[in-house]
């Protein structure tokens, strides 16, 4: 992310060198950051709401309900790992939160599915199959209702804002699916992990 | 036809949700009320935590807009998506997709203001923005929480996903909405 965060600024002061824009390059920055807060002001009411929902969810046992239907599946995708892991449930809890657009909820049970993943893994350092796996269905993040988007066409005036809801459900899970298959389909030509004992000290 | 359908699953679906969700915790005889202000307090603390990622996001995505770079770029593809038909406006948000889920929501908000919410453009922008997770962040907090240095095939899968996510995207915008 510094490289990233870097090269964009580093592009964007080059353009601007070229274009001629360098005032309104300065005139971006100071308007980027007064946006970020108004976003932030925006989102906060329809995040309060949806996570209040998903804490009544939660509480009640539905959201553990939905994941034990999804343990089956879950264990397909993970042959890795033991029948009796705890990392299953955290997959298929971390699958229906992002399900549920609650990327908040989502994040901190996946990388406790992460977390558990590794105990498996042979190389610390690099990434195992499952590993790949379960990061490639959160960077896919299937959903079922995009709520951050409705938010921001309701806030902006959209006469029929839920028009778009079945069409992003189409994108999503094809490329949901995609990102399934595309991550089968690599681990089979990506060279195997060696064993590696050794564990590097965790610079983060 | 398949228009209504679309339509009336798109109207009822959170209805539904809620009902559904409200209506078990009621028989599971839990709280609803003080659990949903719980809820809802983590959801205001989570819009605060979030601002700082904003500024520094957002502030660079605008610079990057500002400075004319996807004109540049918008020029240099101009006659293939013209030949798609995809909007001009659309090639930052196809890039910041996979780059920052909160500058792709400001870029997002923009277009819906500009072209109004209801136009081609913003509904395509809607349905790129609302059907994919930003790629380069879950393998930054996923990876980095367990201390993974060598991201192996997740990287390209995730790639792969997120630009078979933008053809589709276009596709069924095209069909819908055009």
């Amino acid at each position: 992310m510094n490289y990233i965060w870097f090269f964009i600024i580093l592009i964007s002061i080059a353009s601007a060198a070229y274009t001629g824009r360098m005032d309104s390059l300065v005139n971006a920055i100071m308007r980027g950051a007064q946006k970020s807060v108004e976003i932030a002001i925006y989102l906060a009411g329809i995040m309060a709401f949806w996570l209040g929902i998903m804490k009544i969810a939660e509480k009640s046992g539905l959201v553990s309900k939905i994941a034990l239907l999804l343990t089956p599946i879950a264990k397909k995708l993970f042959p890795d790992l033991p029948k009796d892991s705890p990392a299953i449930g955290d997959i298929a809890m971390n699958f229906t939160a992002n399900a549920f657009g609650l990327a908040n909820a989502a994040t901190p049970i996946g990388i406790k599915a992460m977390k558990e993943l590794q105990k498996h893994n042979i190389d610390k350092n690099s990434a195992s199959n499952d590993m790949c796996t379960l990061l490639a269905m959160n960077t896919a993040g299937w959903q079922i209702v995009p709520t951050t988007v409705l938010a921001v066409l309701i806030a902006s005036g959209s006469k029929n804002p839920t028009e778009i809801i079945f069409p992003t459900l189409i994108v999503t899970t094809i490329a949901f699916l995609s990102a399934i298959v595309g991550v089968k389909l690599l681990e089979k030509i990506t060279p195997a992990q060696k064993l590696n004992t050794e564990t590097e000290v965790q610079d983060d | 036809m398949i228009k209504t359908i679309v339509d009336v699953i798109s109207v009822w679906l959170i209805p539904v949700i809620v009902l559904v969700v409200l209506t078990w915790g009621l028989l599971k005889k839990i709280p609803i009320y003080e659990a949903f202000i719980d809820g809802a307090k983590d959801g205001i603390k989570v819009s605060v935590d979030i601002v700082p990622y904003l500024v520094a996001i957002i502030v660079a995505v605008s610079m990057l807009r500002a400075s004319g770079a996807f004109e540049i770029a918008g020029s240099l593809f101009a006659g293939l998506l013209e030949w798609l038909k995809i909007p001009v406006d659309i090639l930052p948000v196809m890039i910041v997709r996979s780059l920052s889920g909160s500058a792709l929501l400001g870029m997002f908000s923009d277009i819906a203001t500009t072209y109004g919410p209801d136009s081609y453009t913003a509904k395509l922008a809607a349905i790129m923005v609302g059907s994919s997770e930003t790629t380069f962040y879950v393998l930054a907090v996923y990876f980095g929480s367990v201390g993974i240095k060598k991201f192996r095939h997740a990287l390209c899968a995730g790639i792969f996903a997120d630009i078979i996510g933008i053809v589709v995207a276009v596709a069924v915008a095209r069909w819908l909405f055009l």
